[in-house]
C-alpha cells in the first residue's frame, strides 16, 4: 500500500508505540482487501458499534485504556450503539441479576471511557445515528469509519457517503489515525452491483423481509433493485428513508449487505442509473411466492413454538419519529377493534433518545402510553443476549432481531394482532 | 492427506482437529456465552448453526466459508484470543471477510503470544471436503493437508 511521509512516520513510531500500532493494524487490515492508500476521513462524526460494558469484553477496553493513555482520543467526535439496560423494559429478578452482575457490569466504566475518547453527548447512543433528532448525517461522499451493519448500510445506500463494514475497534481506530484504507464500498468499482433484483410483487413487499430475502442470496455483493420505487416512490422522504432502514437492516444482518442501490430512488442509482450494473450481474427476481417461502423457512427456536408471546420488541433498528406516530395509530385502531383497552402482550417501542423526545412533545406520546405500549431507547439485541431473555418467547418485526437471537419474526400486521387480539 | 493451497492471512503452522461450519460463522452469537461465562472450551452458542452448535471451538481448525453478523464480530474474536479461548486456527473457503480480518489482525498485532494462524480463499472443494474430527496440519506457505479422522 502506498503511504504518505506522514502516515509511514506514524507506522515507524513518531508518535508512539500505540498510533504506530493503531496505524500497522489499519495497514494490515486494508492490505487484506487490496487498498491501494489510506485517505483522509472526511465526515463530520464517527459511529462506534460497541455501546455496552460487557464483562466478557475486557481486552476492548484494555486496549481502549492504552489508547486514552497514549493520549489518543478519537479525532472526530462520535455516537455509539444503544445502551444495553433500561429498566422501563420488563425483566423479572433473575434477569437483573444476570444483566447486572454478569453481563454489563462494566457498563459505567465503558461509558466513562467513551466519553474520554470524544463521545457527542449522554444521549447519543442509538443505532439510528443518521436521524435528523440525532444529528449525525454524513454527506454525499463523505468517507466514514463506522461500524454498525445496519446504519454503515443507510449511509452508503441512502446517503451516498462511503464506508466499509468495519469491525468495532477498527471504526475508532480510522478516527484515531483520521485515515481509513481505500477499498471496497470506498471505491467507484466496489461500488457496481453484482445483482440485479426484480421486485415483481403484487404488493407492496414488507421491507424486513424483502431485505431478508435479498441478503440471503446476494450475501455480501451489491444489488441493484428494480421494481421497489412502484411501491415507495421516487423520493427519499419520511416514508421512503424509513422503509429504506429497516429494509436495509435485514440485508446487511440476514446477509453481509454493505451496500444497495434502489433504481430510480437511491442517490447513486439516480444519478448513474444501469452503469452501476456490473456485465455480468446475476439476476434475482422477486414475487410474492418468494417472499412467503423465505418467511415460511425461518426456523422456530422456541423450546415450545405454541408459547404465548411474553414480550413484543419493535424498533431494531430503532424507530423514527414518524414510525412511533403511525404505530400509535395503529395500535389503537388494533386495541379499538378487538375491544381491548391496552395491549395484550407487553410491548416495547425502542427509539433513539432525540427522537424519545421529540416524540414526548407530541400528542401521540400520551395516546401511545394509554394503549399501554412502552418506549424505551434500549438495544433489544442486548437484552435478549442475557440467557434468561434467549428462553423467553419474544415476538418481533425485526429480521435482525430474529436473526442474532430466539425472537420469532411476524409481519408488521401479524404483529399488530398479536399485541391488540392475543390468540383470539 | 489432500492438500489445499490458500493465502495466508496470519502465517503459522500448526496441527489441529477439523471443525466444520458450512454456513457463516456468527462470530458474536458463536462465542458470547463462553466469554461470558467462563466456557474455556469456547462450546459454540449460537442455536441457528446447526453445524457448531453446542461443539467446543477452542483448540479446533474452525473450517468455514466466511463470518456473518454483527460488526461486533472482529472485537469478539479479539477478545476469544485475549483469553486463549480462540479456534487452533481459521481456514476459510472464500476470501475473508471484513468482521474477521479485523479480528485476526487486533490479534496478531495487539497480543503477545497469541498465534492464531489464519487461511483464506480455500476454495468451494475444499469445504466439501472437509469433516469434523478430520486432521488437519497448516503449513507456513498457506497450504492445508487435510488426513484421515483422529
Amino acid at each position: 500500500m502506498k503511504l504518505t511521509e506522514e502516515q509511514k512516520s506514524i507506522l515507524e513510531g513518531s508518535k508512539g508505540e500505540t498510533l504506530a500500532k493503531v496505524m500497522e493494524s489499519l495497514v494490515r487490515y486494508g492490505e487484506l482487501f487490496g487498498a491501494d492508500e489510506m485517505v483522509p476521513v472526511s465526515s463530520k462524526y464517527n459511529h462506534l458499534v460497541t455501546s455496552f460494558g460487557l464483562k466478557a469484553l475486557g481486552p476492548v477496553y484494555e486496549l481502549m485504556d492504552k489508547l486514552i493513555e497514549a493520549g489518543a482520543p478519537s479525532g472526530q467526535k462520535f455516537t455509539v450503539d444503544p445502551k444495553p439496560l433500561d429498566k422501563n423494559v420488563p425483566s423479572n429478578f433473575a434477569q437483573d441479576v444476570v444483566f447486572k452482575l454478569f453481563m454489563y457490569s462494566r457498563q459505567r466504566d465503558y461509558e466513562e471511557q467513551l466519553r474520554q475518547l470524544g463521545l457527542l453527548s449522554d444521549s447519543s447512543f442509538t443505532c439510528t445515528c443518521y436521524m435528523d433528532e440525532v444529528g449525525n448525517k454524513p454527506g454525499y461522499g463523505d468517507v466514514l469509519s463506522w461500524a454498525e451493519s445496519s446504519a454503515i448500510v443507510y449511509a452508503n445506500s441512502v446517503l451516498g457517503a462511503r464506508c466499509n463494514r468495519n469491525s468495532g475497534i477498527i471504526d475508532l481506530m480510522g478516527s484515531v489515525i483520521g485515515y481509513v484504507p481505500r477499498f471496497g464500498l470506498l471505491t467507484d468499482e466496489g461500488r457496481k452491483a453484482d445483482w440485479i433484483v426484480e421486485i415483481w410483487t403484487e404488493k407492496k413487499p414488507e421491507a424486513q423481509l424483502l431485505g431478508s430475502a435479498i441478503g440471503m442470496k446476494v450475501m455480501e455483493d451489491v444489488p441493484y433493485v428494480r421494481g421497489l420505487d412502484k411501491w415507495i416512490g421516487n423520493e427519499l422522504d419520511d416514508e421512503a428513508c424509513t422503509y429504506l432502514k429497516d429494509f436495509g437492516a435485514a440485508t446487511a444482518s440476514n446477509g453481509a449487505v454493505g451496500l444497495y442501490h434502489v433504481e430510480g430512488l437511491t442517490p447513486e442509482a439516480v444519478r448513474y442509473g444501469e452503469d452501476l450494473i456490473k456485465p455480468d450481474a446475476k439476476v434475482y427476481v422477486i414475487d410474492d411466492a418468494e417472499l412467503e417461502r423465505v418467511y415460511r423457512e425461518y426456523p422456530v427456536i422456541w423450546k415450545n413454538k405454541d408459547a404465548s408471546p411474553k414480550l413484543c420488541f419493535m424498533g431494531c433498528p430503532h424507530m423514527s419519529l414518524q414510525q412511533l406516530k403511525d404505530w400509535t395509530d395503529k395500535v389503537e385502531a388494533g386495541l379499538a377493534k378487538s375491544g381491548e383497552k391496552k395491549v395484550v402482550v407487553p410491548t416495547v417501542f425502542t427509539a433513539a433518545p432525540g427522537v424519545l423526545e421529540e416524540f414526548a412533545k407530541t400528542p401521540y406520546a400520551e395516546r401511545l402510553k394509554a394503549t399501554g405500549v412502552i418506549t424505551s431507547y434500549i438495544c433489544p439485541l442486548m437484552y435478549m443476549n442475557n440467557p434468561l431473555s434467549e428462553k423467553m418467547p419474544v415476538i418481533t418485526s425485526s429480521n435482525k432481531l430474529r436473526t442474532y437471537t430466539s425472537a420469532r419474526y411476524y409481519t408488521d400486521d401479524e404483529i399488530l394482532d398479536q399485541i391488540t387480539k392475543g390468540g383470539k | 492427506m489432500k492438500a489445499f493451497k490458500g493465502r495466508v492471512v496470519v502465517p503459522g503452522r500448526i496441527a489441529a482437529e477439523a471443525l466444520v461450519s458450512h454456513q457463516g460463522l456468527n462470530t458474536l452469537a458463536s462465542f458470547q456465552k463462553a466469554l461470558q461465562f467462563g466456557d474455556k472450551k469456547a462450546t459454540c452458542g449460537d442455536q441457528n448453526n446447526p453445524d457448531l452448535y453446542g461443539k467446543q471451538m477452542a483448540g479446533k481448525a474452525l473450517c468455514l466459508p466466511q463470518t456473518i453478523g454483527s460488526t461486533t464480530g472482529g472485537l469478539v474474536l479479539y477478545c476469544a484470543c485475549s483469553m486463549g479461548r480462540q479456534p487452533a486456527c481459521m481456514l476459510f473457503s472464500n476470501p475473508i471477510d471484513s468482521l474477521a480480518a479485523a479480528g485476526a489482525v487486533l490479534a496478531d498485532v495487539w497480543l503477545d503470544n497469541v498465534r492464531m494462524p489464519v487461511v483464506d480463499s480455500l476454495g468451494q472443494e475444499f469445504l466439501d471436503y472437509v469433516e469434523d474430527g478430520m486432521n488437519i496440519i497448516i503449513q507456513e506457505d498457506g497450504v492445508v493437508l487435510v488426513g484421515d479422522k483422529f
